[in-house]
């Protein structure tokens, strides 16, 4: 979709604010959210591209007024209303539902270092599939505006880019965002000149490298 | 602040946000959905096991050992597991090396992506709008900004990471660090070097992000 997430190129952000010492979060409560979503994620109710497309759902002034874990917590609950793991009138009450059984949650605590940095992604080896381009093969990026999820950035549709290497094989974001299946197919780091990419001013010196699936 | 108010749902107070994010922890406790313990230890982990601190070990073992820097730059997350960083097949990583001529700098302008593994979880700049919009379209001025003038002549190369593969910059090792050992090497690599946004200083004391 074209969201307000998609912000390469865009200008009046502002300059890059650094925070010394920054701390790895900021508040207990988005310690909380960050554990809470990782631990709802052991239910595999929901992928990781859904997950991106919840928040790129967040509508575009709220998206920017609200800080990094606000917008984590705000995808969590509505990811457990959508699912159906918690109602939206327990959300509410802040009690489980009389009639609700008391589930048992997939990930303890023994387990946590185990899956705390394995983000499940599939070995990307297939031989099965095979890619649709070559290494040092021009290409052009599509001109898609899919209203779904897609992680193909605007800055880069009609561009002219080239492949730079293969990466092997991953899931579809743009299906697997909605449960259309996983449509495994080549990913590449593609790259482009900065001049092709924003105009004549950009230094030829410069290059984006983006990862683009075979059909997007 | 103690009065919530419903029709204020987007209200970002951080006492309006602790105590909704503690409604919601005590329903999915309650529910049997998550098992506090397991926050705890998640929590636990990217607080105090996990950071910047093992990227610059990956680092610092790439400039003393030819040979292992050969196979980080081949396979990275191959080489990174062997320092028992990430489960083999936990993590799709590339590692770009930087050279007195190219200059590698590494953005998510979509999202968030970033290496955790190596890196811990980002920094609030690193997922800011101002770092995102603009590291693809004035990756120069940016670097400006973080204090670092790349002559106009060396290539940039932004990693801009759409897809599953994560990105760790191989920093150049400064001058006259020849007689350093492995672990005061680590000791000057910074986050932001392996982002791409600062150098390694040789004069540094290091243990800063």
């Amino acid at each position: 979709m074209n969201g307000i997430h998609d912000m390469g190129g865009m200008h009046g952000m502002g300059p890059v604010q650094v925070e010394k010492n920054e701390p790895v979060f900021h508040e207990r409560w988005e310690a909380r959210t960050y554990g809470l979503t990782r631990a709802i994620g052991a239910w595999r109710k929901w992928n990781i591209d859904t997950g991106r497309f919840g928040i790129e759902q967040i509508a575009p002034a709220d998206y920017l007024r609200m800080s990094y874990y606000e917008k984590w917590f705000v995808r969590l609950v509505e990811l457990l209303v959508k699912t159906g793991l918690v109602l939206r009138s327990e959300i509410e009450t802040g009690k489980p539902d009389p009639g609700a059984t008391k589930m048992k949650p997939p990930l303890t605590s023994d387990r946590v270092s185990a899956v705390a940095l394995n983000r499940g992604i599939a070995p990307s080896f297939d031989p099965n599939i095979a890619p649709r381009f070559k290494t040092g093969q021009n290409v052009r990026a599509k001109n898609i505006n899919p209203t779904g999820h897609t992680r193909l950035p605007r800055y880069v549709r009609g561009k002219v880019g080239r492949i730079h290497v293969d990466h092997g094989v991953y899931n579809f974001p743009d299906t697997n965002a909605q449960g259309l299946g996983e449509k495994r197919q080549h990913v590449y780091s593609v790259r482009f000149a900065a001049p092709e990419l924003w105009g004549d001013q950009a230094s030829p010196h410069d290059f984006v490298y983006l990862d683009m699936w075979d059909d997007a | 602040m103690d009065d919530q108010q419903p029709d204020h749902q987007h209200q970002t107070v951080p006492s309006d946000m602790t105590l909704r994010v503690k409604a919601l922890e005590s329903l999915l406790v309650e529910k049997g959905l998550v098992d506090p313990a397991a926050l705890d230890a998640l929590v636990d982990t990217y607080e105090h096991k996990v950071g910047p601190r093992n990227g610059a070990k990956v680092v610092a073992r790439a400039w003393i050992d030819g040979a292992y820097k050969n196979r980080l730059l081949a396979d990275a997350a191959k080489a990174i597991a062997e320092l028992g960083f990430l489960s083999t097949q936990g993590e799709h990583m590339v590692v770009v090396e930087n050279t007195p001529q190219v200059h590698n700098m590494v953005v998510c302008t979509l999202c968030s992506c970033y290496p955790w593994p190596v890196l811990g979880l980002p920094p609030v700049w690193y997922k800011s709008a101002p770092y995102r919009s603009r590291a693809v379209i004035d990756p120069r001025g940016v670097l400006k900004e973080f204090g670092l003038d790349v002559s106009p002549d060396v290539v940039v190369r932004v990693w801009d990471s759409t897809a599953e593969l994560r990105y760790l910059v191989l920093p150049e090792r400064p001058e006259g660090t020849e007689s350093l050992t492995e672990e005061a090497l680590a000791a000057l690599v910074t986050r932001d070097a392996m982002v791409g946004v600062a150098h390694v200083k040789a004069a540094q004391t290091g243990g800063k992000p």
